[in-house]
């Protein structure tokens, strides 16, 4: 008892530090691994930065680390970057291009997924399979045997209303809401490199190759099945009683989504908005097919400066940090939505 | 006037009707046909692509179907070496190798069909089986005989070592930050970033950073005695360069949701678990770890899934090199595209289609769904 109220002199020298110590040295233990980390994350960021400030001559002499101690900085690189080369009309591309291929992936995707877990489907396994036979046949008939593409896809859409209303109607097979639901989230496995020289193709006969809709309309259906699988379960999670109640007074099912069902989502749109936004902003592949000159985006001219002399680390410097620091602001202070929205989908899955 | 207006609004009405009744059918359309447009249709076409050869003619191209050619020059003719690898003869080492991992797969279909045996359950693991015996032979027989790997086995190696090095950090770091510390907030943004950063712009910050002679690290490899050597001239360390890259930047993502995944962890249970006197190892693998395996699982899902397109950072950082090896599949089928040669780009991309949806069906059917079972 008395020991437990006024420890010794002897624990009070010895154990008590000891004590100490123990919850001490793991706390340093984290700080160290924590603040290394940093480190490696930052310190890449903070060279090109200042990479960014420096004239040929600096780079070329060996490393220089402090500006105004260790070399002079200088807006050279800067001022040709935004103002000879043509910077600004890659940027113009990307941003349109991101911004409004998000806007659309988003608003077509959590259509979809609403629909989909709100309403019931029932798609009849048999008329899937005789469409993708037609779609495989017209493909055959046009690229093998030459026959006109009108001509067979007229045919194949006969061909599949017929097939709808007679034999269909036997098969009882049918595709449920998961179904449809994994399908479409299903297309993320693909890899674009798949998909990208018939749309390459596909492009060019509609001579909408290396134009802005083009990307748009790939990056679209390529972030499709993200917005799908994420907006999905922020939709489940809802309650349903606000949208019945609307329904009753008579909205209209598009109605409900747009006043009701999105406003409720919110948070986790945002996160889904943020999410296909960086994709769209950093895609690099689709971009290199699809553009040559006038629809060029940022990520293509990055990759584009690596000239015969070399990459010219100023130069490029200038274009890594313009590209990164709009991405970087907004999604620091999305951060915690866009954690929360990836683990909804993560648990989910 | 009245007459010719009345009807009008009664079809006005008979529409908006019409649309409501088949509200949740057009709700779904427009995603279907997007999908249709550019997945489904360039899927078919690009399995004919592969299977014809594309040439440049007069007034456009010409393409002539020649069955299973594309695949076959890649699997055993021409292309062998820049698909599959060169190989060397097995020594008694590879082949001991092999023999045991073929007895541990067999151990695996084994206890599947002595305690719970389904026709198509055990099909689809034989078809995993198989394909994982033929990526170690694979592996043994280029990289462990001193042959050099295709851009079949590089885009394995990217994507095996590539997603376990950013888990294991990424849990490490993530199981650090839950911690009751100070600035965790702080770190948690500084984290975040590198998913951000375009893996372009990753790619040329990787190679000015590792520049030897005129980098950051320039003075500490002079002291070393490495001034003159380069990375990129040996195939491991260019290949380390591109798994750097890409942890650099996926680390954040597996760090983002698996913090976030701990923080949702029963508190009152690791409470009384401390109370009792556990130590973090026990907390970790009692409680802590159940409660987020099936999130961990599905992370690595997501990053498998991902890691099989890389392309960005191989072509940025060395273009593929030294020689082939750094090519992934995605850079081999673009380098097949800018040759002109569609039908083997066409047919390298139908090999990596397989290959990533087998790797990730594999997964997904006996990790993932197995986390989530033991969970509920």
């Amino acid at each position: 008892m008395n020991n437990g109220n006024a420890p010794s002199l002897w624990r009070r020298l010895f154990e008590a530090p000891a004590i100490d110590e123990q919850a001490l040295l793991p706390k340093l233990g984290t700080y160290g691994v924590l603040v290394l980390w940093t480190l490696v994350v930052l310190f890449p960021l903070y060279w090109v930065l200042v990479t960014s400030f420096k004239a040929e001559l600096e780079v070329d002499n060996g490393p220089f680390f402090l500006p105004f101690i260790d070399f002079k900085p200088t807006l050279q690189a800067w001022r040709f970057m935004l103002l000879e080369n043509n910077t600004l009309g890659p940027y113009l591309n990307s941003i349109v291009v991101s911004v409004v291929s998000t806007g659309l992936a988003v608003l077509i995707g959590s259509l979809a997924a609403y629909a989909l877990v709100r309403i019931r489907f029932h798609v009849k396994l048999a008329a899937v399979a005789c469409f993708l036979v037609l779609l495989a046949a017209v493909v055959v008939a046009v690229a093998a045997f030459g026959v006109a593409w009108p001509i067979a896809s007229v045919v194949a859409i006969a061909l599949f209303v017929l097939f709808l209303g007679t034999i269909g109607r036997r098969f009882k097979l049918a595709l449920s809401n998961g179904d449809i639901e994994f399908w479409m989230i299903s297309n993320r496995i693909m890899p674009p490199i798949v998909a990208v020289l018939p749309i390459y193709i596909m492009f060019q006969h509609l001579r909408l190759l290396d134009t802005q809709i083009a990307l748009i309309a790939t990056y679209t259906a390529v972030n499709l099945p993200i917005v799908v699988w994420l907006t999905r379960d922020f939709f489940a999670g809802i309650p349903i009683d606000l949208e019945e109640s609307a329904e009753i007074d008579g909205a209209s099912k598009f109605r409900v989504f747009f006043t009701i069902a999105l406003p409720l989502v919110r948070s986790g749109l945002v996160a889904t908005l943020m999410l296909v936004l960086i994709l769209a902003w950093n895609e690099y592949l689709l971009a290199l097919f699809l553009t040559n000159a006038r629809a060029q985006t940022m990520p293509v001219l990055v990759s584009a400066q690596n000239t015969t002399r070399g990459p010219q680390w100023w130069y490029m410097s200038v274009l890594i940090v313009i590209m990164i620091a709009p991405v970087i602001t907004i999604a620091t202070f999305l951060q915690k939505h866009i954690a929360r929205g990836l683990l909804i989908g993560a648990v989910k899955g | 006037m009245s007459a010719i207006s009345l009807p009008q609004t009664e079809s006005r009405a008979s529409l908006s009707e019409l649309v409501d009744q088949n509200a949740g059918r057009l709700m779904v359309l427009p995603a279907t046909l997007v999908l249709l447009a550019f997945a489904i249709f360039p899927l078919l076409i690009s399995g004919y692509l592969s299977l014809s050869r594309f040439a440049l003619a007069p007034g456009g191209y010409k393409l002539t179907f020649i069955g299973l050619y594309n695949f076959k020059r890649l699997l055993v003719g021409a292309q062998q070496y820049h698909f599959l690898g060169t190989f060397k003869a097995m020594g008694p080492l590879q082949w001991s190798l092999f023999g045991v991992f073929v007895l541990l797969v067999l151990y695996w279909l084994g206890q599947f069909v002595v305690t719970r045996f389904s026709v198509v359950g055990f099909i689809g693991r034989l078809i995993s089986a198989s394909g994982a015996a033929g990526i170690v032979f694979l592996v043994l027989a280029t990289i462990g005989t001193g042959g050099v790997p295709g851009t079949l086995v590089t885009t394995f190696i990217y994507v095996a070592l590539g997603v376990a090095i950013q888990f294991v950090l990424g849990l490490a770091l993530a199981l650090l930050c839950a911690q009751p510390i100070r600035a965790r907030n702080w770190f948690r943004v500084i984290f975040f970033i590198p998913l951000m950063v375009t893996p372009v712009g990753i790619a040329y910050m990787f190679r000015m950073m590792a520049d030897m002679q005129k980098g950051p690290f320039a003075p500490i490899s002079r002291i070393f005695g490495l001034g003159e050597w380069a990375w990129s001239t040996d195939p491991w360390s260019a290949r380390f360069m591109v798994i750097v890259g890409d942890t650099w930047q996926w680390t954040p993502f597996v760090f983002i949701v698996l913090l976030a995944a701990i923080e949702n962890q029963p508190r009152d249970q690791v409470e009384a678990a401390r109370i009792d006197g556990a130590g973090g190892w026990q907390v970790f693998r009692d409680i802590t770890w159940p409660s987020i395996a099936p999130i961990a699982a599905t992370v690595v899902l997501i990053r498998l899934i991902e890691a099989f397109k890389i392309i960005d950072l191989p072509n940025v950082l060395t273009a593929g090199g030294p020689g082939l090896s750094t090519e992934s599949m995605t850079l081999n089928s673009f380098i097949a595209w800018r040759t002109q040669d569609l039908g083997t780009s066409a047919a390298v991309g139908y090999l990596l289609l397989f290959a990533s949806t087998l790797t990730c069906v594999s997964f997904f059917n006996y990790v993932v769904r197995r986390a989530r079972r033991h969970q509920s």
